[in-house]
């Protein structure tokens, strides 16, 4: 990532969370604006963020894989699933119910990526075809089961969707407390400590996803193993040559790559709505695609880039709020239909390449013949 | 004596290029199939009822066979999209919206154009005016991706999925204002009725198989002969297989890039119009929840040969068809038949397990259908 790239996603940024703080300053002051569109920005950014690494694993490691929207759509519905069964069959707590909805989600989503790795490493499919027979399997499994275990002869629910266990909880950190002191009882300075503090206050799945961008880097980058998994992605022959196996770390990389999708697909249905509907990833793993390619295949530029995404769905939420302040000039701000196709072009203008080109590993989409 | 040996001889070679290649596809077909039953077996189910339905649903009758080619109808058109993009070595994943942009227009052509002008026209003029449009309109949504794809390279899948979401947020957000249907009694997302004069007339009485079906099946002839007996196809199919190459031959890369996915394009807004003129009479949201997927599977089911997409059209159009009756018989949803079909594009795609599985040795070179990010 050069700085030209930061620059322009910095000053994307900027023009998303200026437009709403000029609609919203009738309302609120600016402050609480930013705060609470940074807050929303980070939530929404964080399918994207784990969906952008399972990218950059999968590819830094040679398999183009454009399966991540199927398998989010898997783990989302096993996640959910599995939840749903343990806490209604197997009788277990609430908490504990939704812990192993999050493991069930990783887990199928490192399954539906192994079934990728067979189907792009060891039968060689053209890889690009091998993701898209994902994405429909996905559609097509999660529909067919969603149907039948609820609604088909013999379901233990008997017709009834029945309640999730939840979600999972926002985990609070402690800045308010820390920083009351000095506000010395005033209360516009308790009220902005308190704005920032919403920034903090996240979900267990979206302070993950931001501590996960810096272990991959530092695993791609400091480590022996994400030396191999380069060396495969960009010049499998000579990785082979000085023993290192291409097939198992390929194979490797693409199910790690799978479980960052499908702790993504946790974040649909465990953390945030404790529900599943058909088709509901809606093209997040996509848009994850053209975050890891705008961030030159690197985990902390395609973390910003997914911060971009995040900051342009964030300010069709925030929309919804000031819908009735905004003033007539800008009118067209109240279609929600507007704001909303921002993410898609924003995508396309991206991949034009017109803020500079990427460059992905050499070897990525190439099956590897021994 | 001579000639008549040589004919039969190559009459012979023509079935034998005929079996090889569609026995991947049949196996592949027949271990879905199996593996189909296997998953109906065990969410406790009938297997045998379930496939019995499915084929007294689309072929047991007059009516379930004309119903089974209506089906056949939009997948016919949008699966020679997704192939002849195959062909250009591009990946069409946007026949979706490409076909809702096709149908649109139509609609529009079809009900508001009479309004405009302020007086009815004639049918041999409305209704392939209405067509047409929306056919065109299909072709520069596509278009604008092959644009993309060739001065920038930026990737098509990409940029055809986001067309895709583009387009059906689009048509939402129409059909929801000013295209509505403004009828009292309508609370859909739909467009008024289209004018008479833009209605395809039917084939026969009390059915529903329209002259779009015949269409379909000369616009498959069309693409054969144009891929392969004109100059414009063999640069086409020469872009596929190697763009340096192309080059070197002097033919226009970025050109063929262009027409290929507005061709493309135009097929998919074709299923999309021909949905509207013979058939819905209208267009309304979420008519097509997943053609364009469909199509993706058909294409390859098909090997991207016309004859071969014609044929994949109707078995999954007689999947669709039955998947009524089968639920009617052993009340397994309906969303079976798309996983039945995920496996059929899973067998396909990877041939190499069904050859596995059968023990048939491959021959040949491995085709290349699509090209990595690099552009």
């Amino acid at each position: 990532m050069d700085w030209k790239r930061f620059i322009f996603i910095a000053l994307i940024i900027a023009v998303l969370f200026g437009t709403v703080v000029m609609v919203g300053q009738a309302k609120q002051p600016p402050l609480l604006i930013i705060t609470s569109m940074l807050a929303t920005t980070i939530a929404v950014a964080t399918p994207l963020t784990l969906g952008a690494l399972s990218g950059v694993f999968c590819e830094r490691a040679g398999v183009v894989n454009i399966g991540i929207e199927g398998m989010m759509l898997t783990a989302a519905f096993f996640g959910w699933l599995g939840a749903i069964y343990m806490f209604h069959i197997f009788e277990l707590g609430a908490g504990v119910s939704i812990f192993l909805g999050v493991i069930f989600a990783i887990l199928s989503g490192g399954l539906m990526a192994l079934l990728h790795a067979a189907l792009s490493i060891t039968f060689k499919v053209d890889q690009i075809i091998g993701g898209t027979v994902i994405n429909i399997l996905a559609v097509g499994l999660t529909g067919f089961l969603n149907r039948q275990l609820f609604f088909g002869k013999g379901s233990v629910f008997g017709g009834n969707v029945p309640s999730s266990p939840g979600v999972l909880p926002t985990i609070h950190i402690p800045i308010t407390e820390i920083f009351a002191p000095i506000c010395d009882a005033s209360e516009v300075c308790l009220q902005n400590v308190q704005a920032i503090n919403r920034v903090f206050d996240q979900k267990p799945i979206a302070i993950g996803a931001i501590l996960l961008v810096f272990f991959a880097h530092y695993i791609l980058f400091n480590t022996r193993w994400g030396l191999r998994t380069r060396a495969v992605g960009e010049h499998p022959k000579a990785a082979d040559t000085v023993g290192i196996n291409v097939f198992k770390m390929r194979y490797a990389n693409v199910i790690i790559g799978g479980m960052f999708a499908g702790l993504a697909g946790a974040y649909f249905t465990i953390e945030s709505v404790p529900s599943f509907e058909p088709m509901l990833t809606n093209g997040r793993g996509f848009i994850s695609l053209a975050a890891m390619i705008f961030g030159n295949w690197t985990p902390i530029g395609a973390w910003a880039a997914a911060l971009v995404f995040g900051a342009s769905q964030a300010l069709l939420i925030n929309m919804q709020i000031y819908r009735d302040v905004i003033p007539p000039q800008w009118s067209f701000l109240q279609e929600s239909y507007i704001v909303g196709l921002t993410p898609y072009i924003l995508t396309m203008f991206i991949l034009t390449g017109i803020i500079g080109r990427t460059t992905p590993p050499a070897a990525d989409g190439v099956p590897y013949e021994k | 004596m001579q000639s008549e040996k040589r004919s039969h001889s190559s009459a012979r070679q023509i079935l034998q290029t005929v079996l090889d290649a569609s026995l991947v596809p049949f196996l592949a077909i027949l271990t879905a199939v199996v593996v189909g039953g296997i998953i109906i077996r065990f969410v406790g189910g009938d297997p045998f009822l379930a496939y019995k339905g499915l084929i007294q649903g689309s072929l047991g009758s007059k009516k379930a066979l004309s119903e089974t080619a209506v089906w056949a109808t939009p997948y016919i058109f949008a699966g020679l999209a997704v192939a002849l993009a195959f062909k250009g070595g591009l990946f069409n994943i946007g026949a979706e919206g490409q076909l809702a942009v096709g149908a649109v227009f139509s609609a529009l052509i079809g009900y508001a154009l009479p309004e405009w002008l302020g007086f009815d026209l004639p049918t041999v003029i409305h209704l392939p005016l209405a067509i047409f449009v929306g056919m065109l309109m299909g072709g520069i949504w596509a278009g604008i991706v092959g644009a993309l794809k060739a001065y920038t390279g930026g990737h098509e899948v990409i940029n055809t999925i986001m067309m895709n979401y583009i387009a059906l947020n689009t048509t939402s957000f129409l059909l929801n204002g000013v295209m509505k249907d403004r009828s009292p009694t309508n609370v859909i997302a739909r467009t008024p009725l289209i004018a008479e004069s833009a209605r395809m007339p039917s084939i026969f009485e009390g059915l529903r198989i329209h002259w779009g079906f015949v269409l379909a099946l000369l616009v498959a002839f069309f693409i054969w002969w144009l891929l392969n007996k004109t100059t414009l196809g063999f640069e086409i199919r020469t872009v596929g297989l190697n763009p340096d190459a192309a080059k070197y031959a002097g033919i226009k890369v970025k050109r063929t890039i262009i027409i290929t996915m507005l061709l493309s394009g135009m097929l998919a807004g074709l299923a999309g119009s021909i949905e509207v003129t013979g058939l819905n009479y209208r267009h309304e949201l979420g008519f097509s929840v997943g053609y364009g997927y469909d199509a993706i599977a058909i294409a390859l089911l098909g090997k991207s040969h016309p004859l071969g997409i014609v044929l994949a059209s109707f078995l999954f159009a007689a999947m669709r068809n039955g998947a009524t009756r089968m639920q009617f018989l052993t009340q397994m949803p309906v969303d079976l038949i798309s996983m039945i079909q995920a496996l059929i594009l899973l067998f396909v795609a990877a041939d190499a397990i069904v050859r596995y599985i059968y023990r048939i040795k491959s021959k040949g070179e491995r085709v290349v259908l699509t090209r990595g990010w690099g552009g």
